[in-house]
């Protein structure tokens, strides 16, 4: 049943939701791109591959297994028709173009296609997992973030100042605020979200777009 | 010959200075009781390799924690605080690389590979100090191999000979690290005799494991 979208996380992961078709392998970064599957309408199934090991990720389903974790590390399920493998096999499938679409969080996203979401010096430094490994693989890359920082500074930028996840990787930039598709010619802006007027977006998008002519908006 | 050990004739491999690398992602699939014997064995200045330092309390992560560790090369130390502590009070090395690039690279090391190419990192700080190529258009780096003195591997079954099986997403890099060390210790729940495991479910061939040791607790 497809949830109801109430603050801008629902609606980021509603609207990346839209970008799924039928049948495509998905693999969904830590926190509010795990909530986009709650947003599929019945009729699009899509199979989830963990980085860990599977495909046909699901919810938890009756006992925890300690052996059956998500990439978060939280106990999951999988679902009927899914399989394990080793984590070469995982990042061959990522790298080698297996899988369709990557969701992923970003700290900041620009008008190349760079992404950075994985390290801020001296502040935070995680690691970067897989993610520099989907970015560069997956055929298509969805960035799904808040459109500004906590202090209200613009994560769209013209140019990333933070360590890059990946060059000309991403596709597509969805926000609470809008959609901006990357081309080889900087950021489009594709979509409002509803009830966001332009005049807001650019006011609290630093980088520079161009305005697609398809727009769809009130 | 026989291959099933005691947890003190575990320990006896152990040595000061060695570089050692252990299955698991987040601690699933880490052999947590030759971990409790390693450090028993009171040894130190490991060079550690593992997808990441898990827990404080769990996995590689006590490793971290009590101080035997003088590198340590993973993809991901986000879920262990102490191992982002010692990185930046310069009390150990850290060497953060992407996993899928982990994953190839100690692939690499137990296929008698030179290394591997990869597009993954390029134009990140990963690419720093590596040798780049072009092939076919496209830019690569040239990540080399990773091989360990021992690999401490975590099995669900295995027969006497060492065959392994392998359980849900406790796989991961516990496969292919079986190539990569000198000595192969796995740590399984599971010990039956030799023809009980059908050829054809054998997810390690036994002639990989040197040294097996079954856990006590369920």
């Amino acid at each position: 049943m497809v949830q109801t979208v109430v603050n801008p996380k629902q609606i980021i992961a509603a609207r990346v939701a839209k970008e799924m078709r039928d049948g495509d392998v998905v693999n969904l970064g830590i926190g509010l791109p795990t909530m986009v599957p709650n947003y599929l309408p019945d009729n699009v199934n899509v199979i989830l591959q963990s980085e860990n090991g599977y495909v046909g990720l699901g919810p938890l389903d009756g006992d925890i297994d300690p052996d059956l974790v998500n990439a978060g590390g939280q106990p999951s399920g999988i679902l009927p028709g899914g399989a394990f493998f080793d984590s070469v096999f995982s990042f061959e499938l990522i790298r080698g173009g297996h899988v369709d679409v990557t969701v992923l969080g970003g700290l900041e996203a620009d008008t190349k296609g760079n992404l950075a979401n994985w390290m801020v010096p001296g502040k935070m430094v995680p690691g970067m997992g897989g993610a520099m490994d989907l970015v560069t693989g997956a055929k298509k890359v969805i960035v799904a973030m808040e459109h500004t920082a906590k202090n209200g500074s613009s994560k769209i930028l013209d140019e990333c100042r933070l360590p890059l996840t990946g060059k000309g990787v991403v596709d597509l930039i969805v926000t609470e605020l809008a959609v901006f598709r990357v081309t080889e010619e900087g950021l489009v802006l594709e979509e409002l979200q509803e009830g966001v007027n332009l005049e807001t977006v650019k006011e609290k998008t630093e980088a520079p777009f161009k305005i697609s002519p398809t727009l769809l908006f009130d | 010959m026989n291959k099933i050990i005691s947890l003190d004739e575990a320990a006896s491999f152990f040595k000061d200075g060695m570089s050692i690398m252990a299955g698991g992602f987040m601690g699933v699939g880490t052999p947590e009781d030759l971990v409790s014997a390693l450090l028993e064995a009171n040894v130190k200045d490991i060079t550690l390799i593992a997808n990441d330092t898990a827990f404080i309390g769990s996995g590689v992560g006590p490793l971290i924690v009590n101080h035997r560790v003088k590198k340590v090369i993973a993809s991901h130390i986000g879920t262990n605080p102490e191992t982002g502590r010692q990185m930046i009070a310069g009390e150990m090395e850290v060497e953060l690389v992407p996993q899928g690039t982990l994953a190839e690279r100690v692939r690499a090391g137990g296929a008698g590979l030179g290394g591997i190419l990869t597009p993954t990192g390029v134009g990140t700080v990963v690419e720093e100090g590596k040798e780049k190529l072009t092939v076919d258009g496209r830019e690569y780096l040239l990540e080399k191999p990773l091989r360990a003195e021992v690999a401490l591997l975590k099995a669900y079954k295995a027969d006497k000979s060492g065959n392994l099986v392998y359980h849900r997403s406790a796989r991961n890099f516990n496969p292919f690290m079986a190539l990569a060390a000198d000595q192969v210790i796995v740590q399984v729940e599971k010990l039956v005799e030799v023809g009980e495991i059908d050829p054809d479910e054998v997810m390690t061939p036994g002639i990989l494991v040197d040294k097996i040791y079954v856990q006590r607790r369920q």
